[in-house]
């Protein structure tokens, strides 16, 4: 009974229009790149090979596509409470920095030193989100704005701190590296010795995975979106949240300090935006903070991964499964089609804009419905009243409540493009 | 408890898919064939300077032997040791890194694959690994020819020098330059000022642009960088204000026909195709840095310089040989500039 409605139902609901966005994506890139002359189906093969195609391939996925999950995470975070926290960017910067230079700075052994480098990047990403809830809570000031100004803030200032004397490794673009205490990566030591090299011979599935930076992060990571939805819609602070996210007013007059929550809430997707940073620092080589010329785009993949995801902190593990695997396959693309890799770019482009549309989607579902509604009943067929009005009360209710989610979800999904934009 | 299936029912969709698509799969080992890869640093393929430039090499390189060659484009510092992992599961004779910011991924990756041979343009080890080839350029040398050709040709007397980071790599345009400005003042018997400046980047052509523009409202006439991509932005400075900038790496008066009066040319093309060369042929090139300059026609000035008046280019030629016969002594660090420029002072 219940799979059946499952199914019924599943066209109607959001991830439907996800998987239709996504495959829209792919449409798109195929058809340029057809246009463009390459083959698209050996591109996307290509493609696919570059994210499955080895076990090291499918480690390095995982791996490229934590630090995008937690900033996704961030993102979504301060979402659900109407905040668009496009300054993931420079907290994310903030964190890595803060962590690397405490890395270096301290050298204690690792039960010591791995979580006094998580405390310096998450409350250094906690304070650099917490002056965009400052500004927004107490002075009302756009933290599109702010968020967008501190990014550039940020970058310069790590550009400037990398330089210094003391951190820069000479004849590199970068600082010294942490110390080997704060890796998180797994079996660094054992991995170069030679019973590593003679057990990875025998076990080549598991020596290539080996090849990889294996990491801590991606658990890590699992753990903190596990944390963020119990906090969401299990506490009263994410009750709270949440109500402030659907009617700001609603809330306020209810009791609920908006301001208090504001600040708050930006200090949480701060915190963890500078999480995403000490995840990369502590997680994969070269374990440094690099000279920046432009932005890595950790935080503003963030933002695409948060929004394909509709929100949704469990959903944003998955979408930045699917980031961390076209970028990361988009390099063999190249390697092996010849095709340009700025291919993935235009793909990441259409699936959030047609994530954009998810409301087309349900339009079209719902015409379509119509229109096999209104055949039904010119056949005369006794089955009309099913797609119609519904026969069960929780058939019913199903509808409504998607409904009403399409309807609150439309003006937030306009900020989140105009904010893209910028 | 439904989305949780949607959400499994997507990723079940998609490991399908990628099992039927592992058909299509990598090019493997094949022997009769030499083949190169090459990962670039994050200025990407189109960098108009060192990826572009050791890609033509390669790309020629292919033409004339018939190996194959592929790149890796990077996008980011992290993404260095990956691609080079990438680069080795087709087993390719010789895998390049492109530029000293690869230096540690080039010894890690070197020292997990012993079977296979790597090479890093601009970068030389103190202890250089059995499989691993440094190649440099003596680029203080060209940079020295730039410097006095610059120093010939200003009116003004005040020339520029617009940098990328503070590094080995960098000291030797820099200084290579301001001791071929001072070779010039001595000659001419006049007393020339070198602004020095470094753009801290070398894809920022904006600030690139703007710490040129400086330059030339402080009365410079000739400018030159050695600041990678972020170099375009004197280039454009210079054409903007009607004055001189000198291009480096490649001849970049493309960019702008009558404002660049010259360019120090790093022909990394060369170089890579002469290693790879090398390595075709079967001789043992690693565990040692290579050196091109000058006499190896690797570094040096383009033949046409529709800015610059022959004369002075017959006097720069005479400087080659000068270089090239050691009877110029190049200064490539600021020790040995000071030393230099005191001995110029005698």
């Amino acid at each position: 009974m219940q799979r059946s409605e499952f199914f019924k139902n599943f066209w109607r609901k959001p991830i439907f229009a996800t998987i239709i966005a996504i495959l829209s994506g792919f449409i798109v890139a195929a058809i340029i790149l057809a246009s463009a002359g390459y083959n698209p189906w050996t591109s996307l093969g290509a493609l696919f090979y570059g994210m499955f195609g080895r076990p090291k391939y499918i480690s390095n996925v995982i791996i490229k596509s934590t630090p995008i999950i937690v900033t996704g995470l961030s993102v979504a975070f301060a979402y659900k409470m109407g905040l668009f926290n496009i300054g993931a960017e420079g907290q994310y910067i903030m964190g890595a920095l803060a962590a690397n230079v405490v890395g270096y700075l301290v050298d204690a052994p690792a039960i010591i030193e791995i979580p006094l480098i998580i405390l310096a990047g998450v409350a250094a990403g906690a304070l650099y989100g917490g002056i965009i809830g400052l500004l927004k809570g107490r002075y009302d000031i756009n933290e599109v704005i702010t968020g967008i100004m501190l990014n550039w803030i940020a970058l310069y200032f790590s550009n400037y701190i990398v330089n210094l004397e003391i951190f820069h490794k000479p004849n590199t673009a970068s600082m010294y590296a942490i110390n080997e205490s704060g890796y998180t990566s797994l079996f660094t030591q054992w991995k170069t010795t030679e019973a590593a090299a003679t057990f990875f011979q025998e076990h080549p599935f598991i020596g290539d995975i080996m090849r990889t930076d294996v990491n801590m992060g991606f658990i890590i990571a699992v753990a903190l979106t596990i944390f963020i939805s119990w906090v969401l819609f299990k506490t009263t602070k994410g009750y709270q949240l949440r109500a402030v996210g659907y009617a700001q007013e609603a809330a306020e007059f209810a009791g609920i300090d908006v301001k208090k929550n504001v600040i708050q809430t930006m200090l949480i997707a701060g915190g963890l935006a500078g999480m995403a940073g000490v995840l990369n620092i502590t997680g994969i080589f070269p374990h440094a903070v690099s000279q920046l010329s432009a932005f890595e785009s950790y935080g503003l993949n963030g933002l695409c991964v948060a929004f394909i995801a509709g929100g949704s902190p469990i959903g944003c593990i998955l979408a930045g499964l699917l980031f961390g695997g076209l970028l990361y396959g988009g390099q063999s693309l190249q390697y092996m089609a010849g095709a340009p890799s700025e291919i993935i770019n235009i793909m990441i482009g259409t699936i959030v804009f047609f994530v954009g549309l998810e409301g087309l989607v349900g339009m079209i579902v719902d015409r379509i419905e119509k229109r096999k509604a209104a055949k039904s009943k010119e056949s005369g067929s006794s089955d009309s009243g099913k797609s119609g009005s519904g026969t069960g009360g929780s058939d019913k209710k199903e509808t409504v409540t998607t409904e009403t989610k399409q309807e609150i979800q439309s003006p937030e999904l306009k900020t989140l493009e105009t904010g893209k934009s910028q | 408890m439904k989305k949780w299936k949607a959400a499994a029912a997507v990723v079940l969709t998609i490991v399908l898919l990628s099992f039927t698509l592992t058909g299509c799969s990598m090019p493997q080992k094949d022997d009769s064939t030499f083949s190169v890869t090459m990962v670039t640093s994050d200025g990407g393929i189109n960098d108009q300077s060192f990826n572009q430039s050791s890609w033509e090499g390669l790309q020629k390189f292919a033409e004339e032997t018939g190996s194959e060659v592929r790149y890796i484009e990077s996008k980011q510092p992290s993404d260095y040791l990956t691609n080079l992992d990438r680069a080795t599961d087709s087993y390719p004779d010789l895998i390049w890194g492109i530029g000293y910011t690869f230096a540690d991924p080039i010894l890690t990756i070197a020292k997990a694959n012993p079977d296979m041979s790597f090479a890093i343009v601009d970068n030389a080890y103190d202890d250089t690994p059995f499989n691993v080839t440094g190649v440099v350029f003596r680029a203080e040398e060209s940079s020295f020819m730039a410097g006095y050709i610059a120093g010939m040709s200003t009116k003004t007397d005040k020339v520029g020098y617009v940098g990328g980071m503070k590094s080995a790599i960098n000291d030797q345009f820099q200084y290579g330059y301001d001791a071929g400005v001072a070779y010039a003042a001595k000659e001419r018997g006049v007393k020339i000022e070198v602004m020095n400046q470094l753009v801290e980047s070398y894809t920022d052509a904006a600030k690139a642009k703007a710490i040129a523009n400086k330059m030339f409202s402080q009365g410079a006439d000739i400018v030159f960088h050695s600041a990678g991509g972020a170099g375009q932005g004197v280039i454009e400075s210079a054409k903007d204000n009607g004055k001189y900038a000198i291009g480096v790496d490649r001849d970049q008066s493309y960019l702008a026909p009558d404002n660049v009066l010259t360019s120090a040319l790093k022909n990394v093309d060369t170089a890579v195709e002469l290693v790879c060369q090398e390595k075709m042929d079967g001789q043992d090139i690693g565990g040692q840095t290579l050196s091109f300059g000058l006499s190896d026609d690797a570094v040096g000035i383009p033949t046409e310089n529709k800015n610059m008046d022959p004369e002075v280019y017959e006097k720069a030629m005479e400087v080659r040989q000068k270089i090239i016969s050691g009877e110029i002594k190049v200064p490539a660090t600021e020790e040995a500039y000071n030393a230099y420029a005191a001995s110029l002072g005698q």
